[in-house]
């Protein structure tokens, strides 16, 4: 369906309209937040700035594309939406002050913190980045590992799969109080505990996947003259492919779980970390400042794993259908 | 004088089935398929030719007998003997010309014989689909594939299990065609396992029809006149009467009775 040029210059002025709502806002009333410092509005007004400068510049972007023009618009009341929360936010918060305190900042304390505390924030930012890579590359890889083994070999099945379904179902948190002991630091103590949350389902998907093989591949795979270390690596491995990567997206949710409460209950660094320490402060608009963090390296991690799904798994594009398909 | 290629001697294979009980599947098979020769293995479901042609590619053993390709003993599965499912079988996670590729790599001489991919490929008429993946070609086109797959290695022998079974009327006769043209261009052995009397006729020298339970050859019938085979000629259709007329005696299913 064609977009027409009023009709998307209208889908821009309402998508910029609720993050200007917010903005007008922001500088017109006067900040009555109950507080024991001067409220920085800064950082609030530039993000919002921000988010303006850069719908503008997608709906330029988009205004000669009928598909973006088309994904633009109808991404347009929701971000309407998101400005008139904001807008909502602000005046309930740092404008009236009808928000208890100091529970629930408004988003001006908020996001000062970015600038008040960058350098603690990122350093702290970069401690979670190492712990998440180090001790969730290495589960993947041992729970691969252990997948492979499991599903191959009759007897890995037979003296490890028991072995992995009773530790599996044990929250790797719960390890901790040893973790902490046995390991010389406690960023290797993380490690530990982010790699045996994702082994489990890791590993447990693999072996699945493989044992789920059907049986004419691998009897295609003997009469082209597949031995049995191509019939490992060229059937049973490709076909439990979509499965492993289930498993991954399953060990991810309890990687970024995991990962928070060591860090909350025994590290030296990182976003849990920070927030435990904020919160003995009693400064909670900084725990939600780390919580803004977390929502977006999540996210972008989640994202990283996405794209490397559907490249590994393109030969399944059509097969299944995806959630946009049918959308 | 042509040789034998595949020798099958007193061959018994003997299941056992969900109770427990034996099954005879196969019972004292004798079968000689000579060098070049297509044979086809006819006869109605349960009657043991899938596990016939099962036992020549080597995925099964039987109890009893002997089963031999140019004197040598078959004992596992080999690209000697290419076998091609009624199902394709063809490797979802690869392209068409990978899957083709897959049975050069999967004897690791696919550096030396690369060239043969597009040969095969030609061959089997599935220029321009080298990238797509199984799901995105048609049934009939998927089928040339797994041929081309077995084909590229060579095989002595190109063992045929219903191939043509899942396809509609059009792309059978299509599928039969490419088949023949291959078998003559080539000249490889050729044992056809089918249901369809038409397609046993229309393609092969020699026809084997079997009975089931326990499964036997009752009888075996030379086809010798020229390809290409006219399905409306009058010898066809002779040839045709006779050997459903042969399937419905070997099957003692009790014949209608009339009353005037």
């Amino acid at each position: 369906m064609r977009i027409s040029n009023i009709k998307f210059t209208f889908w821009t002025v309402l998508t910029l309209s609720g993050f200007a709502l917010a903005e007008v806002g922001s500088f017109v009333l006067p900040t009555l937040q109950n507080q024991t410092f001067v409220i920085r509005d800064e950082a609030y007004r530039a993000i919002l700035a921000g988010l303006i400068f850069i719908y503008l510049a997608t709906a330029v972007f988009s205004w000669f594309n009928e598909e973006r023009r088309e994904k633009y618009a109808k991404r347009a009341p929701f971000r309407f939406f998101i400005g008139l929360v904001l807008l909502t936010w602000d005046l309930l918060g740092t404008k009236f002050g009808l928000l208890h305190m100091p529970f629930f900042p408004g988003p001006s304390q908020i996001t000062w913190v970015f600038v008040e505390e960058w350098e603690f924030l990122l350093s702290n930012l970069v401690y979670s980045l190492r712990l998440y890579a180090f001790g969730f590359f290495s589960g993947v890889l041992l729970g691969v590992g252990t997948g492979i083994l499991i599903g191959w070999f009759v007897k890995a099945n037979y003296w490890i799969m028991p072995v992995l379904k009773m530790t599996g179902v044990i929250p790797a948190v719960a390890w901790m109080p040893f973790a902490l002991n046995i390991f010389p630091s406690s960023f290797l103590a993380g490690c530990f505990l982010v790699s045996m949350c994702a082994w489990f389902p890791i590993g447990f998907q693999t072996a699945r996947g493989m044992q789920a093989t059907q049986k004419a591949y691998f009897e295609v795979a003997q009469t082209i003259g597949g031995g049995r270390f191509y019939q490992l690596l060229h059937v049973a491995i490709p076909n439990a492919l979509p499965s492993i990567f289930t498993g991954v997206s399953t060990a991810n949710g309890l990687a970024f779980t995991t990962l928070v409460m060591t860090e909350m209950m025994g590290a030296r660094g990182g976003l849990g970390y920070y927030i435990n320490w904020a919160k003995a402060w009693s400064s909670y608009y900084k725990v939600y400042a780390a919580i803004i963090i977390m929502a977006v390296l999540f996210s972008v991690i989640l994202k990283i794993i996405g794209a490397i799904q559907s490249r590994a798994l393109i030969w399944q594009r059509g097969l299944t259908s995806s959630v946009e398909e049918r959308s | 004088m042509s040789k034998n290629a595949v020798e099958v001697t007193g061959v018994t294979r003997i299941y056992t089935d969900v109770h427990g009980n034996p099954l005879e599947a196969l019972r004292d098979i004798n079968l000689t398929v000579n060098e070049g020769e297509f044979v086809s293995i006819i006869g109605s479901s349960g009657c043991g030719k899938t596990t016939l042609l099962r036992l020549i590619a080597g995925l099964d053993r039987p109890q009893a007998g002997t089963l031999t390709l140019n004197g040598e003993i078959i004992e596992k599965p080999s690209p000697e003997r290419g076998y091609v499912f009624q199902q394709h079988g063809l490797f979802p996670w690869l392209t068409v010309e990978k899957n083709i590729a897959a049975g050069l790599k999967a004897r690791r001489i696919y550096r030396q014989h690369k060239g043969d991919v597009s040969e095969y490929l030609n061959l089997v008429g599935l220029e321009g689909f080298e990238r797509s993946y199984p799901h995105q070609i048609s049934g009939g086109m998927a089928q040339r594939a797994a041929i081309a797959r077995s084909l590229i290695n060579r095989p002595a022998v190109l063992l045929l299990d219903e191939p043509m079974g899942a396809l509609d009327s059009f792309t059978r006769a299509d599928l039969q065609d490419k088949l023949l043209e291959i078998w003559k261009a080539n000249g490889t052995t050729m044992i056809l396992v089918t249901h369809d009397v038409d397609e046993a006729i229309y393609l092969s020298d020699r026809i084997v029809i079997m009975t089931p339970r326990p499964g036997k050859i009752s009888e075996e019938l030379i086809v010798d006149f020229p390809h290409p085979r006219h399905r409306g000629g009058v010898e066809f259709l002779n040839l045709r009467r006779v050997i459903l007329e042969k399937l419905h005696l070997a099957s003692a299913r009790p014949q209608p009775e009339y009353t005037i």
